[in-house]
């Protein structure tokens, strides 16, 4: 074999071997990766029961409640659903329906009291009458089928 | 035994490389190009920034602020494109002793390093006001610093070895095994839990940003992968200078200059 073709192999098989270690690597090590746990998580008791853990999901639409700087709401993943209680400043959007992930611990067994609050923004951009738009003919739809 | 049949094209091919990627020859062949791709990308930046900051509506979330994505998502994609062919560059080099190539991966090490750190830095502004929060250890934002990291430790490699040759053949291994990490920083968001949202932009399914948001951010990404090719060719041409200072063609250079 020539020398570049030996150096093209131990480039080609090195890769492949550095690929499968880091594949194997990332799958032990899968769910200390996780970023946030769902509320259905939570309940199985997957999340850590006592300390600190982030706890993500959808605002669910009216849970809304403000008391001056105190917030309550409904933290959902459409199966099941824990309250929050948050004292502090929220960002810009934090908004019922939006994804948020809060940090904090457990109190009792369906109540978590946050830390910090952080929203999630979704994949899609577009100007606000687009947006009214969509809404508008959804509406419709729903409207034409009932 | 001689050669694999399928490497007969590719061995061709760095004959060609050899002959016509010849230092001097390139040195000349970039100058040429540099004002073209300079002028070229000074034309995408001065309309991509005027559509994206004037022509562009705002976001039906983020009203203005999200303008700043003009500026992010095409380092964040610059980063990873530079990586990949920093990385083809050192392995082209290491295997079939191009010396351009060599050059090449080099030059590419610092501005890839810039676009990473653009992208971090631009993403942290972005995440204040939008999700709260200046960092988070999430898998995308941790996966794209370990990127950063290995730049800087790919340069750290190339300045320590002063023969440029070892240098190269010691960093190249260095640029080949931190590949693993692009596919791992674009799937960050779908394997895992993150902060960071999924790609508005896929290839198999329908952009997730509106037409006149889209326009604007194509337009932003050509005008910085021009700005990389503008830079790698002046980073190059200065590159092949230092290497062949002592030859003839470089003295007289030099002379004529003076």
């Amino acid at each position: 074999m020539r020398k570049q073709n030996k150096r093209l192999a131990f480039v080609l098989i090195g890769l492949t071997g550095v690929s499968i270690a880091t594949w194997l690597v990332l799958t032990a090590f899968r769910h200390n990766l996780v970023f946030f746990y769902s509320p259905t998580q939570v309940l199985e008791g997957k999340a850590p029961h006592h300390g600190i853990f982030r706890l993500g999901g959808l605002v669910k639409k009216g849970s809304i409640k403000k008391n001056g700087l105190k917030t309550t709401f409904t933290v959902t993943d459409l199966r099941h659903s824990l309250v929050v209680h948050y004292t502090g400043i929220l960002p810009d959007l934090f908004r019922q329906g939006q994804g948020v992930v809060v940090q904090g611990q457990m109190a009792g067994s369906s109540v978590f009291m946050a830390r910090q609050v952080l929203a999630k923004h979704g994949a899609n951009y577009m100007p606000p009458d687009v947006e009214a738009e969509l809404k508008h003919s959804m509406a419709m739809k729903a409207k034409a089928q009932s | 035994m001689g050669e694999f049949g399928g490497f007969a094209g590719v061995s061709r091919l760095i004959k060609f490389i050899h002959k016509y990627g010849a230092p001097k020859r390139f040195y000349r062949l970039a100058g040429r190009l540099v004002p073209w791709f300079a002028g070229v990308t000074a034309l995408l930046f001065v309309v991509g920034l005027y559509l994206g900051l004037y022509w562009a509506p705002p976001d039906y979330q983020q009203g203005d602020a999200y303008r700043i994505m003009f500026v992010h998502v095409p380092n964040a994609w610059m980063s990873m494109m530079a990586y990949v062919i920093m990385a083809s560059f050192a392995a082209t080099g290491y295997i079939w002793n191009v010396r351009l190539a060599d050059i090449m991966a080099k030059a590419t090490a610092p501005l890839g390093a810039s676009f990473t750190l653009t992208a971090l830095v631009t993403g942290s502004l972005w995440g204040k006001p939008m999700w709260g929060t200046w960092w988070v250890w999430d898998a995308r934002l941790t996966s794209e610093l370990i990127l950063f990291f290995l730049y800087v430790g790919y340069m750290a490699l190339q300045a320590s070895i002063d023969d440029p040759r070892r240098a190269a053949h010691a960093s190249a291994i260095l640029a080949i095994v931190g590949v693993v990490n692009i596919p791992i920083i674009h799937y960050s968001v779908y394997w895992w839990h993150t902060l960071h949202q999924p790609a508005s932009l896929t290839l198999t399914s329908q952009p997730k940003i509106y037409i006149t948001m889209l326009i604007p951010l194509i337009i932003m990404s050509l005008a910085f992968m021009f700005f990389y090719f503008t830079m790698l060719l002046v980073r190059v041409r200065s590159e092949i200078l230092v290497r062949e200072q002592r030859t003839d063609w470089v003295r007289k250079l030099v002379r004529s200059k003076r």
